[in-house]
């Protein structure tokens, strides 16, 4: 039974994760992203307590509110790209391209790591999706969005061979920065707006 | 009471208490005052050891504990100490005669405090997370509120936070050689890790195209302290690595991996900060050849590799200091800092404009200098093992001689009848002079900086034998 729903939570990051690729409105990608917190808390309780895996859920819940309600209270973002190409189908070739790759990655991990398919490849998945978005981005929103996914990834991972505490605490402090870090960035696009 | 308790906790609480007061010129004097402090305290104050102050007896302890694990500095620390607070009080003190937001000194006093708690956190491989949040902290210490991040932020908090998972995967594996040491492919899949996760700490080639974007798009002051704090912990942190691990220190191919890594961030930014056309980035290339410098001196191995590092770093944090605060009141009065729109301002900031021009000689090795006795002897040890090497050195040390002449051109060139005043303040033109004086001083009589530096090798044990 675990088993059958570590596969249907990779699919969850998958779907998560793509969501956040595709989606150009700020409430899809913030609902995008605690789904895909429900997924980081499963894959991780695999291999650390439920109460620490719990934490997780929680700070990426709390990340998800502080960036929610600042973009609620900023105005709309100039949503032009810099970078090239800009398509929906570009991203979603790219994402398929990433899974492929992570899934090849993965069969090597399991090993490495003594994680099981699905969670190695849920780490890998969400490693490789959050740096395409970083690779195609430079929308500071969109940037701390990237870097969320990767580390959400690198947790699912070190969960595996790392159970301190002291780990655990650190990283939740430094998800809680990128949050404001991003509410930050978007604050200054709002002082800019209002001038 | 503690060491970590005196250099890690006190410079946060006082942060803190400077983030209420509204004052900025107190602010600043009053954080200069505390890393000054912290200095000297560093500098006088034994640890592990009793002292009598008349009746009374005290005992700094080394360590305290937090969630398992432990922040260590002991007395080989203090000279390390002494250079950070330093540095720090002299950074905070520049900015009396600058504008900044008055949040900007206490965060920078934060950064501080964190990044030596990074260097005392045991298992030490927990620094790439402390090193993040002062990351995180150097998002509004770089971008004052009202500020739109730029590009060149972006990527610096982009590539800082991609180091995270490498290092931290890294001294997993290194704990894991440690129990196994004939594991030949565990110690390639650390080495392998380790040098993804330092590329990206240390902005080494190729990750480095956030350092001239930096210098470029913000206030050269902040990125200044920034582009002066990180690569200065970053490189202790490696050090860490490299004095704890036998099979690193000793493995043929590290000094030959330092040397080219080392001196394609010399040759590459040297030949790019020729061609520059903006004193900021102009900036931003000479600490690349700085950090590349430093990768030489490491690389070269042994007693005197160790020497020519812990030389370089005074000289650096001088000059860093001394061209920060000159590009920063340069931008204050010029359009912008590029060649076209600060085209004869020195005639009218020539204080400014010369310590500019001053403090990129110094760093590009120019003899008589602070850089060059370091430099000199960097390339004399280098053309001992390869003439290669030092060719492309000499060609690193021109790029940044060219781009120096250049600026300084710029700078002086006459509008037909502009003649020549100067604009600055009677405190701008004291320390600027001030800093002159120790650009020459340290050239003329690098022995100055001998206490300092004969103290910082203990730290490192096993790398000086």
């Amino acid at each position: 039974m675990v088993a059958f729903l570590n596969w249907v939570v990779l699919l969850l990051c998958i779907v998560t994760a793509t969501g956040l690729l595709l989606s150009r409105d700020w409430r899809w990608s913030l609902g995008f992203l605690a789904g895909q917190y429900l997924g980081v808390f499963w894959l991780a309780q695999s291999h650390l307590p439920v109460t620490m895996a719990a934490a997780k859920l929680v700070t990426g819940w709390m990340v998800c509110a502080a960036l929610g309600i600042t973009e609620f209270t900023s105005p709309a973002p100039i949503e032009a790209e810099s970078s090239w190409p800009q398509g929906r189908l570009f991203r979603l070739l790219a994402s398929a391209l990433v899974l492929t790759v992570t899934f090849a990655l993965a069969s090597l991990t399991v090993p490495w790591l003594g994680l099981s398919l699905p969670v190695a490849w849920g780490g890998l998945v969400l490693i490789g999706m959050g740096l395409l978005h970083l690779g195609i981005t430079s929308q500071p929103f969109r940037v701390i969005l990237g870097m969320l996914t990767f580390l959400s990834g690198f947790e699912v991972l070190y969960a595996a061979v790392e159970s301190s505490v002291l780990v655990a605490a650190l990283l939740t402090i430094v998800n809680l920065g990128l949050a404001l870090a991003g509410a930050y960035f978007m604050s200054t696009r709002s002082a800019e707006g209002t001038r | 009471m503690n060491a970590p308790t005196l250099w890690i906790v006190l410079p946060l609480v006082v942060a803190a208490v400077l983030w209420l007061i509204d004052n900025p010129r107190l602010v600043t004097l009053l954080a200069s005052a505390t890393a000054f402090f912290l200095a000297c305290a560093a500098w006088f104050l034994p640890i592990e050891t009793v002292l009598q102050v008349g009746s009374a007896s005290i005992k700094l302890g080394a360590s305290i504990d937090i969630l398992g694990r432990a922040l260590v500095l002991g007395s080989s620390d203090r000279a390390f100490l002494v250079l950070i607070y330093g540095s720090a009080s002299l950074w905070f003190l520049g900015s009396l005669v600058i504008q900044v937001d008055r949040r900007q000194v206490p965060l920078g006093l934060i950064i501080t405090a964190l990044l030596v708690a990074a260097i005392a956190v045991t298992p030490f491989l927990y620094a790439a997370l402390l090193i993040e949040m002062a990351v995180l902290l150097a998002v509004p210490f770089l971008a004052p509120p009202g500020q739109q991040p730029g590009k060149g932020l972006l990527r610096f908090l982009i590539f800082q936070t991609l180091a995270v998972p490498f290092v931290l995967f890294s001294g997993w594996l290194l704990a894991g050689i440690e129990a196994n040491p004939g594991n030949q492919a565990m110690i390639l899949q650390a080495s392998v890790l380790l040098g993804i996760g330092f590329s990206f700490l240390l902005a080494i080639f190729p990750f480095y195209s956030w350092i001239p974007l930096l210098t470029e798009e913000g206030s050269p002051y902040s990125a200044g302290f920034i582009l002066w704090v990180f690569p200065t912990t970053a490189l202790f942190f490696g050090l860490g690595f490299i004095d704890q691990y036998g099979w690193l220190r000793t493995s043929a191919a590290f000094p030959t991996l330092l040397n080219t890594v080392g001196i394609l961030m010399v040759a590459t930014g040297g030949l790019l900060a020729a061609f520059q056309r903006h004193l900021g980035r102009l900036m931003g290339y000479a600490v690349i050849v700085e950090t590349g410098f430093s990768l030489l001196a490491i690389g070269l191995g042994g007693q005197s590799g160790m020497d020519l590092f812990f030389l370089l770093l005074i000289p650096r944090s001088l000059g860093l200091l001394v061209w920060a605060l000159a590009l920063t009141l340069m931008r204050a009065r010029a359009v912008s800092l590029r060649f076209q729109d600060a085209e004869g301002a020195g005639r009218s900031l020539p204080f400014v404009a010369a310590s500019l021009v001053l403090a990129n000689l110094s760093l590009a090795g120019l003899p008589l200098l602070a850089s060059f006795p370091v430099h000199q002897a960097l390339w004399e040890g280098l053309a001992r093992s390869s003439l290669l090497l030092a060719f492309w050195l000499l060609v690193g040390s021109l790029g940044l001689l060219v781009g120096a002449v250049r600026a300084g051109l710029a700078l002086f060139r006459s509008h037909g009848r502009q003649g020549w005043e100067m604009r600055e303040g009677w405190p701008q033109r004291l320390l600027l002079g001030a800093s002159w004086a120790a650009l020459a001083g340290l050239g003329l009589f690098p022995q100055w900086a001998f206490a300092l530096w004969n103290r910082l090798p203990a730290m490192f044990q096993h790398l000086i034998q």
